[in-house]
């Protein structure tokens, strides 16, 4: 189909604000294909289906809408964990501020020193599971971060590895504006947990391929928070052999538009696939979690779980979709969205989806959304309990159950004192 | 049968069980045709045929008008294509869009001067058009208590209403029950007032289709503080071969008032799609209450997907009073394609919306149905039980939207979506929206997508119920608390028609 001409215009005018990038070998050959594929999707405007909740023009618009920066001396959230930090500064390595990049169990290095290599696996990887999870939903941001981006982390798992690799982002200009992309190939049998942390810049556009072999597994705990003027574009995309585990977390606090999209393949048999998410949002926030999962193999088993708190006009968008093919037979998915809307003017958008052409499946999916539970409060009101510190206790235990998805108990008490944190600067 | 004639049959079914389906399968009851001499139209659809259609219908200029403008907005619109259905390009000049059976030409006074012929048709469906006490031909009927169960029947062939029954005692109760070109020229006031308001005229591309060359349909007037003596229903028929039928269908509870309607349909079996577009309106002022059940059994196409009708239908109900409540109940058992969202817009405060759906796709037929719950006014309810079963290769689909708007405060909804699948060949879809824009209101959905319980099917089988009744049981069970939400008549002859769709399908 022809791409509207209004449309088309809008890609052109954001395609000249980029620079394309010089250099050959196998990347630039990706990098071609992947801005072709931009030209003929065309950018997301406001008509399109996959948009209807989630207005993409400020992520498309050639320039960066300016973001205030944000300053804090509040220790940030996985300052307690033993990791290995890996720093981006407005979407640029900054070596200073990283560890060194070797650790056992896995190689790391930098997409923009691959990027010059004939012979690499990333070859294999780059824009590959992008250009598989942009049917039959188009995906065009992310090919146009293929097409684009600068840097990322290029990370082999060879093995088990001791401490998580952490991916940390600053936004230190007003008018920053980054694209990075990350590949992640973990072995046969191999294990890695990955952190995200940080703003990253003021319009941050960022795609993570993850090719996750039979036995493997693959953790990922992300928290994106405070800084409110940022926007983000979020893409995973993750294909999982036999087996295999992914388990992806995010906790988002603030942010004016953020949209997370997780684009899981289940190809091996007997592979798990748990995504979950925590949104709490004040005021001018626009949050959307997209996820989209397809069963292509027998016995898997795929999980989401989305809570989102909104409070004084926050918008919180789920849209979930599980896909089991015709031989995806034994495939047991689970699907909730839920959201705890604190005030009158805040506002919930679902649209969870399933699609099953496979008729030995137990589906299933649930959405709610409504206020605190006046019961619930009173209960804890007759027991002496400030209004205030009741509200905050429902709201953590609605939620709980996303957080307890993350499997590392460490890491998912970092996240809880952070949605406390979040609750009681936000609190009244 | 194409799944039966594979060599893939399932272990443990034995031959008998094999044969006996196969020389049912794919059976549809009501595929004659009535040989009667029809009176067309020219084929094809310009500004002269919507003339043509209204000047049949001797109706006054303003309705003519109307037509003309929704022609002229259906130029401009395109067919949509957002749902999960597939189906060859229609060609929309290629179609009858006005037939009507010569004997029709000057409109029967009373029901004996229709053409036997046609009477004899509706007798063999089923639906005697005489004043009887029950509405006959649905078995286990004669059990019911005679008192109270009248229907009234206003009866659709092709283009034309050939008759509606107890007209007369209706009348007295001040209720008008009569044929939508009759009311255009006996109550144009109300159809003036009332006609485009719930559906208007460019809604979408198949009702503004319908908004141009609806030929006839039923409409009705129940007056305010009104208890309907009896229940109205209509029974639309296409006979007549490539030709489209497109009725209209309004409905007015005023204050206070109440009436329960049914609705049937049936079509020939034949190898062509044929076009059904219909728009079906309702409104409801405050107090009052209007239920409304479909058993849509049009010709699904033969067992290999040929022929078949294309159900495009536009139907809502709009709960204009506060403590308005509508109810609609569907049965979609029939149709090669269907693409069919009743809604309801709960405009009066405490007003109440409620939707039972069992859609059954069976072969290669195609159903994306669902409904639209908007929530305008304070304290309004809304409750959704969708059955979906698949069967065969067919692909069934639930898309629903439920919308709690700022001011609806305190409102509820309860969504509830089963899906279940007889084969591995075809599909079950859920799509629902969900837009909550209030926190006093409480949105509660749930969906499942699961296959005929083997222990259920078990202890079926060990109990000596053949195959395909033991999966009819069962289906039933499934479909229990839509099947509780029909009128008598008419959940008796669905509960067959659940076990009649299915045929074929277990293997």
């Amino acid at each position: 189909m022809a791409v509207a001409q209004t449309k088309q215009s809008a890609t052109e005018a954001r395609l000249a604000s980029l620079v394309a990038h010089e250099g050959g070998g196998w990347i630039s050959s990706g990098r071609q294909a992947a801005l072709e594929r931009v030209r003929m999707m065309g950018l997301p405007d406001r008509r399109d289906e996959y948009w209807k909740y989630t207005r993409p023009d400020t992520l498309v618009q050639a320039e960066a809408p300016k973001a205030a920066l944000f300053e804090t001396t509040d220790p940030r959230v996985f300052d307690g964990i033993d990791r290995l930090k890996i720093v981006f500064t407005d979407g640029v390595f900054d070596a200073d501020a990283s560890d060194d990049l070797s650790l056992e169990g896995l190689n790391i290095e930098r997409l923009a020193d691959i990027a010059g290599k004939d012979i690499h696996w990333a070859k294999d990887l780059y824009g590959v599971l992008e250009t598989n999870g942009q049917t039959p939903v188009e995906r065009p941001l992310a090919a146009l971060n293929t097409a684009f981006a600068t840097d990322g982390v290029v990370i082999h798992v060879t093995g088990q590895v001791s401490k998580p690799v952490s991916l940390i982002y600053n936004h230190r200009s007003e008018v920053s504006d980054a694209m990075l992309h990350h590949l992640v190939k973990v072995d046969a049998g191999a294990k890695v947990t990955i952190l995200e942390n940080g703003p990253a810049a003021a319009r941050f556009n960022k795609v993570m391929e993850v090719e996750i072999a039979d036995g493997a597994e693959f953790h990922h705990v992300r928290a994106q928070g405070r800084d409110h003027e940022r926007r983000a574009i979020t893409h995973i995309f993750t294909r999982l052999g036999v087996e295999s585990v992914f388990k992806s977390f995010t906790l988002t606090a603030n942010g004016m538009m953020t949209r997370n999209e997780c684009v899981i393949e289940l190809t091996g048999d007997d592979a798990v696939a748990h995504v979950a998410g925590a949104a709490v949002g004040d005021g001018d926030f626009h949050h959307d979690d997209t996820v989209f999962i397809t069963h292509d193999a027998v016995n898997c088993e795929s999980r989401q779980v989305f809570k989102k708190v909104l409070r004084n006009g926050a918008t919180g968008v789920f849209q979930g979709k599980i896909l089991v093919k015709p031989d995806a037979q034994k495939t047991d998915g689970y699907q909730i969205s839920q959201s705890l809307l604190l005030d009158e003017d805040s506002q919930f958008l679902a649209k969870p989806e399933l699609e099953i052409y496979a008729d030995d499946v137990a589906c299933s999916h649930g959405s709610t959304s409504g206020a605190i539970d006046e019961e619930a409060l009173f209960y804890l009101r007759a027991r002496g309990v400030p209004k205030n510190i009741a509200t905050d206790l429902l709201t953590l235990a609605f939620l709980a159950e996303a957080v307890l998805e993350i499997e590392d108990e460490a890491l998912a008490e970092e996240i809880s004192s952070r949605l406390e944190g979040w609750l009681v600067r936000h609190n009244g | 049968m194409d799944i039966l004639d594979k060599p893939e049959v399932k272990e443990g079914v034995d031959q008998e069980t094999v044969d006996a389906v196969r020389e049912v399968g794919g059976k549809y009851k009501y595929g004659w045709e009535t040989e009667i001499e029809m009176e067309y139209a020219p084929k094809g659809l310009t500004t002269d045929i919507v003339r043509l259609i209204s000047s049949k219908n001797e109706e006054p200029e303003w309705m003519t008008n109307w037509r003309l403008e929704a022609y002229d907005r259906w130029l401009t619109k395109e067919e949509p294509d957002w749902a999960m259905v597939d189906y060859p390009e229609i060609d929309f000049q290629d179609q009858y869009y006005y037939a009507r059976p010569k004997s029709m030409e000057t409109k029967p006074k009373s029901l004996d001067e229709v053409d036997p012929k046609l009477l004899e048709t509706y007798k063999k469906l089923g639906i005697p058009l005489k004043e009887q006490m029950i509405l006959a031909g649905v078995e286990g009927a004669e059990d019911a208590p005679a008192e109270g169960r009248k229907v009234a029947v206003d009866a659709v062939f092709d283009s034309v209403s050939v008759g509606t029954t107890f007209q007369a005692e209706l009348k007295k109760a001040g209720v008008i029950f009569c044929s939508i070109s009759e009311a255009i020229r006996e109550h144009p006031e109300l159809v003036k007032k009332y006609l485009g308001t719930v559906v208007p005229v460019s809604d979408n591309f198949y009702a503004t289709l319908n908004s141009a060359v609806f030929s006839d349909g039923s409409f009705v007037y129940i007056p305010p503080g009104v208890r309907c003596p009896m229940e109205l229903s209509t029974y639309f028929r296409i006979n007549a071969e490539n030709t489209g039928q497109f009725e209209r269908t309004l409905i007015i509870a005023d204050k206070g008032s109440y009436v329960s309607y049914l609705e049937g349909c049936t079509a020939p079996q034949r190898d062509t799609s044929q076009l059904h577009a219909a728009v079906v309106e309702i409104i409801i002022e405050e107090d009052a209450e209007v239920k409304y059940s479909t058993v849509q059994n049009w010709y699904p196409g033969d067992e290999n997907g040929k022929g078949g009708i294309y159900n495009f239908v536009t139907k809502r109900a709009d709960c204009r009073g506060d403590r308005a409540k509508v109810m609609w109940t569907q049965v979609e058992t029939g149709s090669a394609v269907t693409w069919k969202y009743p809604s309801c817009i709960l405009r009066g405060n405490e007003s109440q919306g409620e939707f039972y759906s069992i859609a059954i796709a069976n072969h290669h037929q195609q159903a994306d149905t669902g409904t639209k719950m908007i929530h305008l006014g304070k304290n309004t309810k809304s409750r959704i039980v969708s059955k979906g079963i698949s069967a065969g290769v067919a692909q069934n689909t639930y898309r629903g939207l439920v919308s709690m708007h700022p001011k609806a405060k305190n409102s509820r909804n309860y969504t509830q979506c089963d899906s279940l699948l007889i084969g591995d060949k075809c599909g079950a879809h859920t799509v629902p929206y969900i837009e909550v824009k209030n926190n006093s209101s409480r949105v509660e959905h749930e969906a499942t997508t699961s296959k005929v319980d083997d222990e259920q099917m078990f202890y079926c089988r060990q109990r000596g119920i053949g195959e395909e009744e033991a999966v009819a049981l069962i289906v039933n069970g499934f479909a229990k608390e839509v099947l509780q939400a029909l009128p008598m008549e008419f959940a008796m002859e669905a509960q067959q028609l659940v076990a009649i769709s299915l045929e074929g399908s277990v293997g």
